[in-house]
């Protein structure tokens, strides 16, 4: 019998050294598993952060311009009025701009100058009328083939009008404001998300507004008040699958209904945020009962002992009590809808929007849209403007969930 | 001994014709545990005592004396398929501490809950039989379970402070019932409430700092400010004690003696010390029936029942 | 008067009635009565319910059925007689009219709608002062009764109460209508669907080329719906490709944090894990496209597989895989952290290693909610959409290739939907087609997977 059960010392230490071998190789497996996640994430953020910082910035060119010789013209008196923008955006800057880039740097320059220069000379007429009148340098941001071939090699044209420009010092990098504070263009040098940020900033109001308060009721109405019966059990299972349904299925809906049925506006933050509420509500509710249910029993019986009703206790004292985790809960659901692309797509948040939404009615698209949207565009340009929209919406993100985390520590409470 | 402390000075004149009504009693044990209807209610008490329980607490009352508080007539209580409570009579009476002793598990808390209708918030929970606050049947349609909970207050086994000042914890009562209609009134009933609990000196200079942030007993008092300040008729205590330091016991039962003269009190205790020390008439439950119940005083020196014997000189329990 | 200014008297008069039951409720209680059953605010908010939510839902029901009234009338009127017939055009001069008649525009775009405009104006304002006048008088009425009601023992607080119980009901009903309205739109469309193409071409066809033609006579005027090669797609790269990458990615890093991590290191490795399932998922298809993609593609071709594609199935798979892992590690970590620790120090007592621990006792105790995770992950990958928009192709290949590229069922979806299509063309419903099937195997993936993780932890709770 002892022969059997007990190993011999020499063959009991290699099994040993066996055993501690496999030991160290699934603890390494796992250090691997870890190292290896979180590698794929550093290397996508920095993918992201390569391509897209140099999207906020733009190479300007200088350019003798002078007004009084083209076909521009304009009464200076109108630019001092109300409608200069309007004015100015009627006269054929572009051609101007055109004539005097071939002038200074030959014919191959003529397509160097973009939208982005026509807004920008737009700008400066409005705060000087006097060029109309003079001749003057003036630095204009360049068309995105320039930009793109002065930040890295692409083809040879636009290599060259490079060196040309540079050689004469009328090349420059500039700080690209621009794409914050303007909207989407054909000309990727001209593109802002501006417009889109609006756009996303109405839907998720919309959505905020609807699903906050739907769902937290839902999550009082499920914990503190539901009779267990069928119906119960029905919204329950309702909610759960709700959760875990796919985006897209939501966004059919949103068509379907929204758009098919009670014929709201297409394209509108308005469906946007009612479709992204009924997706982030099931999220609010969950989040919400388990905030609701780790408020100790004792303070109910407690508010209850002096006499208050149901009512009073959850709403005096079980709700606020709650309510840090309802936000933490809330802020990462909203966070999930504010990345959201696919259920838009489907209710017509896709369209080529120039300017910014002004309510809730309006055409309109979102930040992932964009993303989506530019990230289809065959122009080279738009790979580093695409990049810097993800930068600007991972911010975002990245402040979304900072604030829940900060929420989450700050106030919660250990019972 | 434990029943070596009656408190003579409580207690009204030992009836001799207690003696005999337990003596009468003891003849028919069965009468006693079976709660059938007896088969000819003897003394012709208006309020038709069921047999057993109640009557050796009826008889040492002086015979004309107020009616009581509260009354519980035949209740019983059931969570699901267990019962928990059955068929418990009992009466509660004004400026007296009740002490409900019996071991754990025996529904003397089961029983406190039903007098304010906690047992309300557990939903398998089936209370039967008759509770009367002042006549008033406490499960009827007519009486406000909110309006009754601020006439029964209670005290629960762990302090459940809210998680707010000390000011608000008091205040809370008040305001929901409206007690109270400026700041200024509302300022004076915790100052009251927290003088009646022997608290304000301690707390005076502190009222917006959390409760949370006070001693276990002084958070205790603070419940029982907190309880005080809807001007309650009744207060029911869960074991109040039971979570707190002998020093801070004290003070809670020093407090209860001074709350008697105001209200009337009833106190669920494992600690029969305890009961002996703060309360006038003590009632036993064993297995959700209740054993015996009378003066403190009788319970503890002449109990009547053997099962109460037993547990009062530590036998079971 | 116009229904707007009606609602806003309603809500005049309920504020008006509050104010009076709160400040009689307050009288009550100055005078001596001292214990009020309710406070004079739900005196207040009693009176503010019965009068603005009656009064409020009247004119809500009202304004449509004016609406077609007013509608009515004027095409009763000699000017609407002369309309043309065609619905389209009639129904555009009639929203033009309306638009005039109230001051929302300046002209019309037909002529006619102009003269339709007076008679419009007319018979709105009518309808509406009939409206208008019904709801400030049940505004009225209610008032009145409200007021009447204030006193010492009535119990204000308790029908609030239930008005706001009515509420929180209402509030919690929203998801049943939801899971209702997206069951019964996508029924409702799949019929339609199924009227032009047949459910056996759809469920077993092995064809998918979804144009549907211009002209009658155009060539392949007759598109083909067999979903099979789509559902191969999806299930190829949601359910194989990135579970191979997710499975014992997330499964080891969930082990390696729980077990062996130090708790410095835990603490930071757990939120910078779940910073991979916040990334939005269009981030991670621009990643795919733009990165992955033409990597896994030269990695194809130096392989020798001249096939490989700029729209892999693998690219996209990896992707998703790497998106997936935080969502396997947090489930795998829950099931973990949930096996009882005596399970643990028996098995660590008897001489075992950790690593024995883990794989021969805690894994298999821990198996029936790291399967449910696994499943839910697998039914968030199906139910991807940019990923695969972004970075898989078109091609509907029923193929094993990873290589070539392959088409999902939520690709499809986004594809048929985001032309101008007519909304009744069979490529258009093929897109709800796509959407319900996609809805009843997430539903089956969850409901699984949800038992068999509430299974798991009724076995150790």
């Amino acid at each position: 019998m002892r022969a059997i059960g007990r190993p011999t010392a020499a063959s009991g230490d290699a099994r040993l050294r066996r055993r501690y071998a496999a030991e160290r190789r699934f603890r390494l497996a796992g250090l691997f598993a870890v190292g290896l996640s979180a590698a794929f994430l550093a290397f996508l953020l920095i993918t992201m952060a390569w391509k897209g910082l140099s999207g906020f910035t733009q190479f300007e060119a200088a350019l003798p311009v002078d007004l009084a010789r083209s076909d521009v013209i304009l009464d200076p008196a109108d630019l001092a009025g109300p409608e200069a923008r309007n004015i100015v955006a009627g006269a054929p800057l572009n051609a101007a701009i055109s004539q005097a880039a071939v002038a200074a740097y030959g014919e191959e320059a003529a397509q160097l100058f973009g939208g982005g220069a026509v807004r920008s000379l737009s700008r400066q007429l409005i705060a000087d009328p006097s060029l109309l009148s003079r001749r003057a340098m003036l630095w204009l941001p360049v068309g995105s083939a320039v930009d793109v071939a002065a930040k890295q090699d692409t083809d040879l044209a636009a290599e060259r009008l490079v060196e040309r420009l540079e050689s004469r010092d009328a090349l420059r990098r500039t700080l690209n404001i621009d794409f914050l504070r303007e909207s989407d263009a054909t000309d990727p040098s001209a593109v802002g998300v501006w417009g889109a940020l609006k756009g996303s900033f109405l839907t998720i109001m919309v959505t905020i507004m609807l699903a906050f308060p739907v769902g937290v009721l839902s999550a009082v109405y499920l914990e503190e008040f539901a009779p267990r019966n069928r119906w119960t059990d029905a919204i329950e299972v309702s909610i759960n699958n709700l959760a875990a349904v796919p985006s897209i299925i939501f966004g059919l809906l949103g068509l379907a209904v929204f758009l098919n049925f009670m014929h709201l506006p297409r394209s509108a933050p308005l469906v946007g945020g009612l479709t992204l509420a009924l997706m982030t509500m099931p999220v609010i509710v969950i989040a919400g009962r388990n905030a609701i249910q780790s408020v100790p029993p004792s303070i109910r019986d407690a508010a209850l002992g002096v006499g208050a009703s149901k009512m009073q206790v959850v709403f005096h004292h079980v709700l606020p009590l709650a309510l840090p985790g309802i936000l933490t809960g809330t802020i990462i659901g909203l966070a999930r809808a504010l990345g959201e692309t696919a259920p838009l797509l489907m209710i017509g948040m896709r369209a080529f929007i120039v300017s910014p939404p002004n309510g809730i009615t309006d055409p309109a698209t979102v930040l992932p849209v964009q993303i989506f949207l530019w990230s289809d565009e065959v122009n080279r340009g738009f790979v580093e403007k695409t990049s810097a929209a993800i930068i600007v919406l991972l911010i975002f993100m990245l402040l979304m969930n900072g604030l829940a985390i900060y929420l989450r520590n700050r106030f919660e409470r250990r019972w | 001994m434990k029943e070596k402390m009656p408190l003579t000075s409580n207690t009204p004149v030992p009836a001799p014709s207690a003696a005999i009504a337990a003596e009468a009693h003891r003849q028919d044990p069965s009468v006693a545990r079976e709660e059938g209807l007896p088969p000819e209610p003897k003394g012709d008490v208006p309020t038709a005592e069921p047999a057993g329980s109640s009557e050796p607490t009826a008889s040492p009352e002086p015979a004309p004396g107020p009616p009581p508080k509260m009354r519980a007539h035949e209740v019983s209580v059931s969570y699901g398929d267990k019962q928990a409570l059955k068929n418990v009579s009992i009466d509660i009476h004004d400026d007296r501490v009740t002490a409900f002793i019996g071991p754990s598990g025996c529904g003397k808390s089961t029983f406190l809950r039903c007098l304010n209708r906690m047992n309300d918030t557990i939903p398998i929970a089936r209370v039967t039989g008759r509770i009367e606050l002042d006549g008033e049947d406490v499960n009827s349609t007519a009486m406000d379970v909110v309006q009754l909970r601020a006439r029964v207050g209670m005290v629960f086994q762990k302090p459940n402070p809210f998680p707010k000042s000390i000011f608000e914890n008091v205040a809370y009562g008040p305001r929901i019932h409206g007690l109270g209609s400026s700041k200024a009134e509302l300022e004076e009933i915790v100052e009251n409430s927290l003088k009646r609990a022997g608290l304000w000196d301690e707390v005076k200079d502190r009222l917006s700092e959390s409760g949370t942030a006070l001693s276990g007993g002084q958070q205790q008092r603070l419940c029982i400010a907190r309880a005080i300040a809807v001007d309650p008729e009744v207060i029911l205590m869960d074991e109040p004690c039971s979570a707190l330091d002998p020093i801070a016991t004290a003070k809670i039962e020093e407090l209860i003696h001074e709350l008697r003269g105001r209200y009337a009190i009833a106190i669920v205790t494992h600690n029969m010390q305890q009961a002996a020390r703060v309360s006038q008439r003590t009632a036993f439950f064993h297995l959700g029936e209740l054993i015996e119940a009378g003066h403190t005083s009788e319970i503890f020196t002449n109990p009547k029942m053997q099962r109460t014997q037993d547990y009062i000189t530590g036998r079971y329990g | 008067m116009t229904l707007t200014v009606a609602l806003a008297a309603v809500f005049l008069i309920a504020a008006a009635a509050g104010w009076l039951a709160y400040s009689r409720a307050s009288q009550l209680r100055g005078s001596g009565h001292s214990r009020l059953h309710s406070l004079p605010a739900y005196h207040g908010a009693y009176a503010v319910l019965w009068v603005a939510v009656p009064a409020a839902l009247l004119l809500a029901v009202w304004a449509p059925v004016q609406t077609g009234l007013v509608t009515q009338e004027v095409l009763a009127s000699a000017e609407g007689q002369a309309l043309p017939e065609f619905e389209m055009q009639r129904d555009a001069i009639l929203t033009e009219a309306r638009e005039i008649a109230r001051g929302q525009r300046e002209a019309g775009f037909n002529p006619e709608s102009k003269d339709l405009a007076p008679s419009f104006a007319a018979a709105d304002s009518r309808y509406s002062f009939v409206g208008g006048a019904v709801a400030i008088l049940l505004a009225l009425g209610a008032a009145f009764l409200a007021l009447r009601r204030v006193g010492v023992t009535f119990r204000a607080r308790t029908y609030v109460e239930r008005w706001v119980t009515a509420l929180l009901v209402a509030a919690s009903l929203i998801a049943i209508f939801t899971t209702l309205g997206i069951v019964l739109s996508l029924m409702f469309e799949t019929l339609r669907f199924f009227e032009q193409v047949s459910p056996a071409e759809f469920l077993f066809g092995l064809n998918w080329s979804p144009q549907t033609a211009i002209r009658a006579d155009q060539v392949g005027s007759s598109g083909a719906f067999g979903w099979i090669p789509l559902l191969w797609g999806t299930v190829f790269i949601g359910a194989i490709i990135a579970m191979i990458v997710a499975i014992p990615l997330g499964l080891m890093s969930a082990i390696y944090l729980t077990q062996y991590a130090h708790p410095t290191v835990r603490s930071w490795m757990k939120p910078l894990l779940e910073i991979l399932a916040g990334v939005p998922t269009v981030v991670y298809g621009f990643f795919a496209a733009l990165t992955v993609a033409p990597a896994v593609r030269d990695l194809g071709l130096s392989l020798g597989i001249s096939s490989a594609s700029s729209e892999s199935a693998l690219a996209a798979g990896l992707v998703m895989g790497i998106m997936i892992i935080p969502f396997i590690s947090s489930m795998a970590d829950d099931s973990i952290a949930a096996v009882p620790q005596d399970m643990r120090d028996g098995s660590l007592a008897m001489g075992a290693t950790k690593s024995e621990t883990i794989r021969r006792v805690v894994l298999p105790a821990a198996l029936p909610g790291v399967v449910g995770g696994v499943l839910l992950a697998v039914s968030r990958a199906i139910g991807e959409t940019m990923i695969v928009v972004m970075a898989a192709g078109l091609a509907a290949n029923l193929t094993a290739n990873p290589f070539s590229s392959v088409t999902t069922v939520t690709t499809q979806i986004v594809q048929l939907l985001t032309g101008d299509q007519e909304f009744d063309s069979a490529k258009t419903l093929a897109a709800f087609a796509l959407g319900l099937a996609l809805f009843v195997i997430t539903l089956v993936l969850n409901l699984i997977a949800l038992s068999f993780v509430r299974r798991y932890r009724e076995a150790y709770e």
